[in-house]
C-alpha cells in the first residue's frame, strides 16, 4: 500500500473511532506526523464537523503492537493518569477518545491540541515570559503531587529513593558500559541517602522539552509516560538536569529560570515545605539517569533496534552528564586537568 | 601509502555539502535528519583527528594509577571496581585528574559546543592567566 492510501485509511478509522465522543465528526483532515520514536509515534490532525475544525493528537504505539517498554506505563495508563491530572486542575490536555481493539489503530489515545510552544530553545528566546513559567512549573508540580491515585485502575510503581536509585543502579550494570564517573555518583549517592518519605504521585519527566508554553505561561505538562509514585522532590529536581537547560546552565530550572523561585512557588502552592537538600540529590540522580539513558540509546544503535544516525549519535552524549556529575562532586577538579 | 585528500579532507567535504547545499533545500524531518547526520560526521572528523592520542593518554594514566598492565577497556574497569569499592576515591592522588581530563578530552571530540564543556574551558584559562 502506498503511503497516500495508508494514510486515508488511517483516516477512516479515525473518524470510525471518533464517532462517539466528537458527535457529527464527517472528516479526519491535515494528518500529520510529529514524532516517531522507536516505541511510540504522534500524530496531529483536524477532526471535522458540519460547524466545527476540532484540532488533536492521536499519541500511539508503533504499528498496532503494544508498546513494549521495560519501564513507564502503558498508554491507557497515561490516558488514566492525563485525566486524572485535568480533573484536579493540572494543566494538561483533555484526553477525547482512548483507542479501543474495535478501532484498529494500536494501543494508545486521542487528546486535544493544545496550542503553543514546546521547543525549549524557542521557549528560552522569549525571557519576558520566563518568571511566570517558573511560577507555574512550582503550581504544577504542587498539583501533581496533591493528586488522589487512589482511583487509577492500574496501579502505579511506588518506590522510596533507596529502591529508585537501585534500579538506576540495575539499569546502568545491565548496559555492560562502565564509567568511573557514574562509579563516583553511585558513591555519591549512597553516603548522601535519602531517607524515606511520604510518597505521592510524580510526572517523572518533568523537564524543559515536555512543557507546552504559550504567551500566558504553562498551558500543558507532557509525556506522562514516566509517571510514577515517588518522592516529591523528584520533580522538583529533575527540571534542573543540566542538559535539559539548553545551553543556558546559569538558570537552573530548565535554563528559564532560578531554583529558589521554583521552590518559593512550589511551597505556596502546595502549603508544603520542600527539602532543597532531597531536590539536589534528585538532580544528580538524574543527570546520571540521563547518562545512563544515552548509554540505552547507544544499545538500540548498535543491536539494530533503532539504527538510525540520530539514535547513535545521542548514544555519544553520555559524556556531557559526565562532565557536569565531574563539575557537581568535585568542583575544584578541573584547574588541575588538560 | 594512501593517497591524498585524506579521509579527514572527505569527510569535511562532506560536510559542506551537507550543510551548504542541501540543508538549505530541506525542511521539517528531512532538515532535522540532515543536520544530525553533519553534526555526527563532525564528530567522527574530530575522533579521526585526536582519538586515538586521547585514548593513549588516557591508558598511560591508568597504567601510573593502577600500577599495573592491561588494555584500556580492562583498566577502565578495574578503576570502575576499585572506586566502587571505595578503595580508591576522589582523594587518591591523580584520580580527580585523570576523571578531570578523560572527560573534557571525551568532551572535545563528542561535544565541544556543550555550555558547561566551554565554561570549564575558559575558567581555565581565566585560571592561567592569574
Amino acid at each position: 500500500m502506498d503511503a497516500r492510501a495508508q494514510s486515508s485509511d488511517m483516516e477512516k478509522r479515525l473518524v470510525a473511532a471518533l464517532s462517539g465522543a466528537v458527535p457529527g465528526i464527517s472528516a479526519v483532515k491535515d494528518l500529520t506526523a510529529v514524532s516517531g520514536g522507536a516505541v511510540q509515534e504522534t500524530w496531529a490532525f483536524d477532526a471535522v464537523t458540519a460547524t466545527a475544525r476540532i484540532p488533536l493528537i492521536l499519541r500511539r504505539a508503533r504499528g498496532s503492537m503494544r508498546a513494549d517498554r521495560a519501564y513507564g506505563i502503558d498508554l491507557s495508563t497515561e490516558a488514566d493518569v492525563l485525566r486524572l491530572a485535568k480533573a484536579g486542575g493540572v494543566p494538561v490536555p483533555d484526553v477525547t477518545h482512548v483507542l479501543k481493539p474495535k478501532d484498529d489503530l494500536g494501543d494508545g489515545f486521542i487528546m486535544e491540541r493544545v496550542e503553543g510552544d514546546t521547543i525549549p530553545r524557542r521557549i528560552l528566546r522569549d525571557t519576558s515570559l520566563h518568571a511566570k513559567l517558573v511560577r507555574d512549573c512550582g503550581a504544577a508540580m504542587a498539583q501533581i503531587h496533591g493528586l488522589d491515585c487512589s482511583s487509577l485502575s492500574t496501579k502505579l510503581e511506588a518506590r522510596q529513593p533507596r529502591e529508585r536509585i537501585a534500579r538506576i543502579r540495575h539499569d546502568y550494570d545491565a548496559l555492560n558500559a562502565p564509567s568511573p564517573v557514574f562509579e563516583l555518583a553511585f558513591c555519591w549517592l549512597a553516603d548522601n541517602m535519602l531517607s524515606d518519605i511520604e510518597l505521592t504521585l510524580v510526572h517523572g519527566d518533568f523537564r524543559n522539552g515536555n512543557l507546552l508554553v504559550g504567551p500566558d505561561g504553562l498551558r500543558a505538562v507532557l509525556d506522562w509516560e514516566g509517571a510514577h509514585i515517588g518522592d516529591p522532590h523528584e520533580d522538583l529536581g529533575y527540571i534542573s538536569v543540566p542538559s535539559w537547560r539548553f545551553g543556558e546552565i546559569d538558570k537552573t530550572v530548565g535554563g528559564f529560570g532560578a531554583r529558589e523561585d521554583l521552590f518559593k512557588s512550589y511551597e505556596q502552592a502546595s502549603g508544603r515545605r520542600m527539602n532543597p537538600e532531597r531536590a539536589r540529590f534528585w538532580e544528580i540522580a538524574f543527570t546520571m539517569n540521563w547518562g545512563i539513558q544515552c548509554g540505552q540509546m547507544a544499545d538500540q544503535f548498535l543491536t539494530g533496534v533503532d539504527p538510525s544516525v540520530e539514535r547513535g549519535a545521542i548514544g555519544r552524549r553520555r559524556s556531557e552528564t559526565e562532565l557536569d556529575l565531574l563539575r557537581a562532586l568535585d568542583p575544584k577538579g578541573a584547574a588541575d586537568a588538560r | 601509502m594512501l593517497d591524498k585528500p585524506s579521509g579527514k579532507r572527505l569527510l569535511d567535504a562532506v560536510v559542506a555539502l551537507l550543510r551548504d547545499e542541501l540543508m538549505p533545500k530541506l525542511e521539517g524531518a528531512d532538515a532535522f535528519k540532515a543536520r544530525v547526520a553533519a553534526n555526527a560526521l563532525e564528530l567522527v572528523g574530530r575522533e579521526i583527528e585526536t582519538g586515538q592520542v586521547v585514548e593513549e593518554g588516557e591508558h598511560r594514566r591508568l597504567v601510573a594509577l593502577l600500577g599495573r598492565p592491561g588494555s584500556l577497556d580492562e583498566l577502565n574497569r578495574a578503576l570502575c571496581d576499585a572506586i566502587r569499592d571505595r578503595r580508591i576515591t576522589l582523594a587518591t592522588s591523580g584520580v580527580s585528574e585523570h576523571l578531570w581530563t578523560s572527560t573534557l578530552d571525551k568532551m572535545a571530540i563528542e561535544q565541544p559546543r556543550y555550555a558547561t564543556f566551554q565554561r570549564v574551558r575558559s575558567e581555565q584559562k581565566s585560571g592561567d592567566a592569574s
